[in-house]
């Protein structure tokens, strides 16, 4: 008798927990939301889009950093190959409108993100992430020699065109608010998939791979789309970055852009859905301020110094530190 | 003869470079049993446990559960034909609550696992079973701790409580009371005889007051395959046996000295 009203109290508790959970969420999502709707009244709407697609590129690595705890180094691969798509497809062919050139960037990376997954998810660790790192490089040398992404040179002037048609992407404002909205729509997903019986099979993973597989769970199977949703999710990046530039390049594709998304979602504070939001806001404006001083030429040295301090100093991130703070103070 | 068996191995070889772990090894164990394997460290005792759950692939020889083969099957696909194994450091998602850890295994059996669009709502569902497997093993009012902030007894309690999540037929238990208490042991044990009740357990046990109270039936390995078999009385008379375990107080190597982990691997 008195331990069926025990059990009840404990679910009560748990059911308290998961409501007060979902409420900070969502407060914290309108914040967000809000903070993001007038923002481009007070920045440059350009400056903020380039957060925005990095924000949803690091977002997309965390699924798998975070939530997986996979190590890819060849996420360039996907941005860039969703940018070279999008790039060529809307440069081309006039008839399309914008958002059929991303749907397709993300599908291209999609897949590619299948074929990437095939060949390395049966790896562990740092073979994972040599494995993913190389075929990254083969990815960067196919984009090097093809003609639709114009090689050393890249793709210029890609028409940014009418989103469904009719509204003019041209426009700053415009173009900005269809970001945002792709943008949330991502974050609400991930956010989604990480809480769902799917994302939770992932932590299971992420925390005790070896339980996981006794317990009856086919790993490589949840591992491989997590990978893929990543992939597409990157990809979707690279085709909005391609279309508020209007511009695809090799930068796109280099190993450089793998390392730096690692750098933005540990820097935010990994296994955390504002962490990458943070951590790529932070690297993208630490790199414009830099860019404009003195400093110009010394950007990878102080990315490579903050680096090895949050490695040693704040495992955890910006926003893990903020959640410890705030767990030892508020409550 | 297949019904009497749940498990059998038939002739079970690894070798890995320049050794043999585990040599020609013919184990039998029968339905509703308690089966103990023990053996001095380097016997190869959990090497035949990750043999048996496909953690290791075995050189040679077969394995059949309930009479069926099931040696080229995957580690996943034998759990869920209900072999269910623990292991030697205790095996919980240490970041969950132990409710949580529970509800990960029970949440194979819904088929959503690959539902990623589904709210972690319908999780809930699975809280009065989860509450129950936890009553099982005394760890009701932990119900909501993160599990990383148990006491070590009470991360195996779990353990074995997402174990029986499983409906194991066969359970798999590898030193279940290593590292512990004698108080936390006792508890173990009960648990452990509790947990054994409509099903077959294999364990591999350092501690012989632990398998004295609990098996029907011991196999001792020695130096990767078996030395003698039966129960208590006939294995702990055998002069082999004793000899295997010489440097230690002879007959009854002590009841409750924490052990080292195996360097079987």
């Amino acid at each position: 008798m008195s331990e069926s009203a025990q059990h009840a109290d404990i679910q009560k508790t748990m059911l308290a927990q998961q409501k007060s959970e979902h409420r900070k969420k969502q407060i914290l999502n309108l914040v967000l939301l809000a903070l993001l709707l007038v923002a481009p009244a007070v920045l440059y709407p350009v400056f903020l889009m380039k957060i925005l697609c990095f924000a949803l590129f690091a977002v997309a690595f965390n699924l798998l950093l975070g939530y997986t705890g996979l190590l890819s180094f060849g996420h360039a691969a996907f941005l860039a190959s969703g940018a070279y798509t999008t790039g060529y497809l809307l440069s081309n062919y006039s008839g399309l409108t914008t958002e059929m050139g991303i749907l397709a960037g993300t599908a291209v990376a999609t897949l590619l993100g299948l074929g990437f997954a095939v060949v390395a998810i049966r790896r562990q660790g740092i073979y994972f992430a040599m494995i993913t790192l190389a075929l990254a490089q083969l990815m960067f040398f196919f984009f090097v020699q093809s003609e639709f992404t114009g090689g050393e040179d890249g793709l210029h002037g890609v028409p940014r065109g009418y989103l469904f048609g009719f509204i003019d992407l041209s426009d700053n404002m415009n173009m900005y608010y269809f970001v945002l909205a792709v943008f949330l729509a991502s974050y609400l997903l991930v956010q989604r998939v990480v809480s769902s019986p799917f994302g939770q099979v992932l932590k299971a993973i992420k925390q005790n791979e070896p339980r996981a597989i006794s317990l009856g769970y086919n790993v490589n199977q949840y591992k491989l789309l997590a990978f893929v949703m990543s992939s597409g999710l990157a990809g979707l990046a690279g085709s909005l970055k391609t279309v508020v530039f209007q511009l695809a390049s090799l930068n796109d594709a280099h190993w450089h852009l793998s390392g730096e998304v690692i750098l933005m979602t540990l820097i935010g504070g990994t296994g955390t859905l504002l962490g990458p939001v943070v951590g790529a806001t932070f690297v993208v404006n630490l790199e414009y301020q830099l860019s404009q001083g003195p400093l110009g030429d010394w950007v990878d040295a102080i990315l490579g110094a903050i680096f090895v301090l949050t490695v040693i100093a704040f495992r955890s991130g910006i926003i893990g530190e903020v959640q410890k703070f705030m767990r030892k103070n508020l409550s | 003869m297949s019904d009497q068996f749940v498990l059998e191995t038939r002739g079970l070889v690894k070798e890995f470079k320049g050794f043999v772990a585990v040599d020609d090894v013919n184990l039998k164990v029968q339905s509703g049993h308690i089966h103990a394997l023990i053996g001095p460290n380097g016997a190869g005792k959990t090497t035949v446990f990750n043999l048996l759950t496909k953690f290791l692939i075995p050189t040679r020889g077969k394995i059949l559960f309930m009479g069926d083969d099931i040696t080229s099957m995957k580690s996943a696909a034998i759990a869920r034909k209900g072999v269910v194994r623990s292991f030697q450091i205790s095996a919980v998602f240490p970041h969950m609550t132990a409710l949580e850890n529970i509800r990960v295994a029970l949440q194979r059996f819904e088929g959503h696992s690959f539902h990623f669009w589904k709210s972690g709502n319908s999780l809930n569902a699975l809280n009065e079973r989860s509450m129950a497997l936890l009553d099982q093993v005394g760890l009701t009012e932990f119900a909501n701790t993160t599990t990383v902030e148990l006491a070590y007894g009470r991360k195996r309690a779990l353990e074995l409580a997402t174990t029986l999540a499983m409906e194991p037929k066969l359970l798999l238990l590898d030193e279940p009371t290593q590292g512990m208490g004698a108080e936390d042991v006792d508890r173990v044990v009960e648990l452990v005889r509790k947990a054994a009740q409509g099903r077959t357990v294999l364990m591999v046990e350092h501690n012989l007051g632990v398998v004295s109270k609990l098996c029907d039936r011991i196999t001792v390995l020695s130096q990767g395959s078996v030395l003698t078999e039966g129960d208590y009385e006939k294995v702990s008379n055998d002069p082999k046996v004793r000899e295997v375990y010489m440097g230690k107080s002879s007959n009854s190597p002590s009841a409750s000295a924490p052990e080292n982990q195996e360097a079987s691997e």
